[in-house]
């Protein structure tokens, strides 16, 4: 996919409904131009995957995802052998010498692929999405570092195998621990903050087309005043666009304290949260 | 332009951001592929490039604000002069830029309250310009960051009066609930910030032009946040820190939990059998239990005098953030004499209350308020020793300067002796201790090991370093 600069970026992510700022508009359009992968970083629930996931409808791609936790290994993350087939392989054929087969049965025949790899060997194009990558071990971290920079996977009995096409890979991070130096050389850097209100009422009149205008200033408005409490945690663009969608099936037209009070367990997921923003926002605090 | 991205290059390194050499070649192909002519593409990819932590993002701003100055283009110039007089320059404003033509005060204010009130940038920024212009007086060739001039520009705009006029303004003649005032009070705060931004901006582009780059780069210079005396740290400062502490205890919980490496658990003969069916019945690949988490135990003792009042600041922060992590934690705060402080940093309490309600409620003053570590550990080892077990790991946290009264270190030996470790983290330079008044040295012979953690950079060296003897041992010393 190629793009003419960021404001290209920009347009064709608004036709899925993905609101790009400047930043993520300029570092998307670099990391197709440079072909290099973008490390997302951010708060929960700002758009890291959605960014991912935009992309690929975007570009007409596959999304490839990975989904990293603690214990991935490269059995999960890159490719396995398929011992079973292996076996049976072996069982079946009685009538070869011992070399003939051994090299036989590690071929890719017998080769079980596992998205890192399935995202090389893609024969079409495709948009490669790494999640939540600060949860596996540092030491897990360094199977992606090959695929990262040269798009290739060594196999010790096959050789390397390098990208038939140039995936557009992502990598999200909710920053819970430092990643690696090597890692983050590798990649353009990306932080996605909660938006303005101007950004985050054109995303709730995107997502929630019913919405009024007047309305959508009002919920963007509560938003960064909730945010800026000192909460557990903060409500999300998806709880904020959640929260859009309670407000019209309730057919509210105005926002209010009272109305701000009975939702409020739709925007923050603590009690101890509820009880704060109640506080400080509603002269009548919830029971 | 590659001689000025270099330069800023180097300005980061010396600001402190860890640019590698990959990282710049990076900057420079992609600046290749971009249109230089917008100052917003120039600065994405510069960042997306060359900075790969949050915490380096203001050190970024600062030096590409200062290296990448916006410089008015001819139209904007122009329009400057349409509305009010000649464009600013140096010497204009050095000397005596009132009479000129412009503005008086009030009219700099009226202007400055309709290009808010009408939230249009473009006129913020001519008005900024010629605020700058006749308010600040800054004069030529002085060594200065900018700070004061932003002051002297921000004191005579009077802001207390322009947040009330542009609440005004905004309001009109409705009636707002106390709900609707709030949000629109926000509204205006950040309206405020962004005219404060805006007059930096312009003062900085000006310092540019007068000094030069590296000079003014040189004086606004501030150490990263990881750098930052924890002594010394201003209440931003210590915000900025609050949010690094965060992965830093999840990392330190990780660590803790860690056993000496024992490769793997008993055998799991119900998982070895299932797997074999894979290799024919072949028990090829045998399957091991996974060895337990090890849950550990901190005890965390912090020194809150008021000497340590920066300090203890932080380590409360660092407790309230661990306190998250590990439900055996029990934290206990001293100064002549100790007291348990756990409950106080119960689920869901936020940190503010948890300082207040500790200044007020815990005993930690018994004579004088005056530092004095051997009552407070010896206070510690009657009241709370007996419940050490060897799974405890003892954290002490303070400067041991003790007033030279007596150190009374031989209780710590027994508390030594009792837990699975005891380390204290002092934040005073390694060079200080065992001068005046500290008896560092009478204490670190009973620990298990002893870190100097000035800035936060320490301390997560302290948590990489951590390696703690297994549990199970029994310590002997």
């Amino acid at each position: 996919m190629d793009f003419t600069g960021p404001n290209d970026v920009t347009e064709a992510l608004r036709t899925v409904d993905y609101l790009a700022d400047d930043r993520i508009a300029q570092v998307v359009f670099l990391a197709s131009r440079l072909s290099k992968p973008v490390l997302v970083e951010g708060p929960a629930g700002v758009g890291k995957t959605e960014l991912a996931k935009a992309m690929a409808a975007v570009s007409g791609r596959k999304l490839i995802r990975l989904q990293c936790y603690e214990g991935l290994d490269e059995a999960k993350a890159l490719y396995e052998w398929n011992y079973k087939k292996q076996l049976l392989r072996i069982q079946s054929d009685v009538d070869h010498d011992w070399d003939t087969i051994s090299h036989d049965i590690f071929s890719e025949e017998f080769l079980l692929t596992r998205p890192l790899l399935e995202a090389i060997r893609s024969t079409e194009p495709v948009v490669l999405l790494i999640d939540e990558v600060d949860r596996v071990e540092v030491e897990t971290e360094a199977l992606l570092l090959e695929i990262l920079s040269d798009f290739q996977v060594s196999i010790p009995e096959l050789g390397t195998m390098s990208a038939n096409t140039q995936p557009m890979v992502f990598l999200t991070s909710n920053n819970t621990r430092e990643l690696s130096e090597a890692l983050k050389r590798r990649c353009l850097f990306l932080h996605i903050d909660y938006p303005d209100t101007e950004r985050e009422q054109a995303i709730l009149n995107a997502r929630v087309p019913d919405l009024s205008q007047h309305l959508a200033g009002q919920v963007a408005k509560v938003a960064r005043s909730i945010r800026s409490l000192d909460l557990k945690k903060s409500p999300s663009v998806s709880e904020t666009i959640d929260w859009a969608r309670t407000l019209i099936a309730l057919s509210v037209e105005d926002v209010d304290e009272s109305v701000l009070g009975d939702t409020l367990h739709v925007l923050l997921k603590y009690q101890t949260d509820i009880e704060k923003a109640a506080k400080e926002l509603t002269s009548s605090p919830q029971a | 332009m590659l001689p000025v991205i270099t330069g800023f290059i180097d300005e980061l390194r010396d600001a402190g951001v860890p640019v590698s050499m990959v990282e710049a070649i990076d900057a420079l192909r992609a600046v290749e592929a971009i249109d230089m002519g917008s100052r917003v593409a120039l600065r994405e990819t510069l960042r997306a490039t060359l900075v790969k932590n949050l915490r380096h993002e203001r050190a970024f701003d600062t030096a590409f604000d200062i290296y990448f100055a916006t410089v008015p283009s001819p139209t904007e110039t122009d329009e400057v002069a349409d509305i009010d007089g000649p464009g600013p320059s140096m010497s204009e404003n050095g000397q005596g830029g009132h009479g000129e033509s412009g503005l008086d005060e009030e009219g700099l204010f009226q202007a400055l309250l309709s290009a808010l009130a009408g939230m249009d940038p473009d006129a913020l920024r001519r008005v900024v310009r010629n605020a700058v212009d006749q308010l600040a007086g800054m004069e030529p060739g002085r060594p200065v960051g900018g700070t004061y001039y932003l002051y002297r520009t921000l004191r005579r705009l009077d802001m207390a009066r322009l947040e009330t006029e542009v609440m005004e303004a905004l309001t009109g003649d409705q009636e707002l609930s106390e709900f609707e005032e709030r949000l629109l009070k926000e509204e205006i705060e950040s309206l405020l910030e962004r005219l404060r931004d805006e007059i930096q901006d312009e003062i900085r582009r000006r310092l540019v032009s007068d000094r030069g780059r590296e000079a003014v780069a040189k004086t606004l210079r501030r150490p990263l946040i990881e750098d930052v005396d924890l002594m010394h740290a201003t209440t931003n400062d210590l915000a900025e820190m609050e949010a690094a502490i965060g992965p830093l205890t999840r990392k330190l919980a990780a660590r803790l939990a860690r056993r000496r490496k024992r490769r793997t658990g008993r055998l799991d003969f119900r998982r070895t059998v299932r797997k074999s069916l894979a290799t024919g019945g072949v028990p090829a690949d045998p399957q091991f239990r996974h060895p337990r988490p090890h849950r550990p135990e901190v005890w965390l003792l912090c020194d809150i005098s008021g000497s340590m009042a920066t300090f203890s600041r932080f380590t409360l922060q660092f407790t309230h953030a661990m306190s998250t992590h590990f439900s055996r934690l029990r934290s206990f705060a001293f100064v002549d004499t100790i007291d348990e402080v756990t409950d106080f940093f119960g689920p869901g309490i936020d940190f503010g209350s948890a300082v207040t309600r500790i200044t007020t409620e815990a005993e930690v003053v018994w004579l004088d308020g005056h530092s004095d570590y051997g009552n407070s550990l010896e206070t510690f080892h009657t009241r709370y020793g007996s419940q050490l077990t060897p799974r405890t790991t003892v954290i002490i946290t303070g400067d041991a300067r003790n007033n030279y009264r007596p150190p009374r270190d031989a209780v710590l030996a027994d508390v030594s002796r009792v837990s699975r470790a005891l380390v204290w983290l002092n934040p005073e330079p390694r060079a200080y201790w065992d001068t005046g008044d500290s008896a560092m040295s009478h204490y670190a012979r009973h620990c298990t090991s002893v870190h100097e953690v000035r800035t936060l950079r320490q301390l997560e060296e302290f948590v990489e370093s951590l390696t703690l003897p297994s549990g199970r041992q029994t310590q002997n010393v």
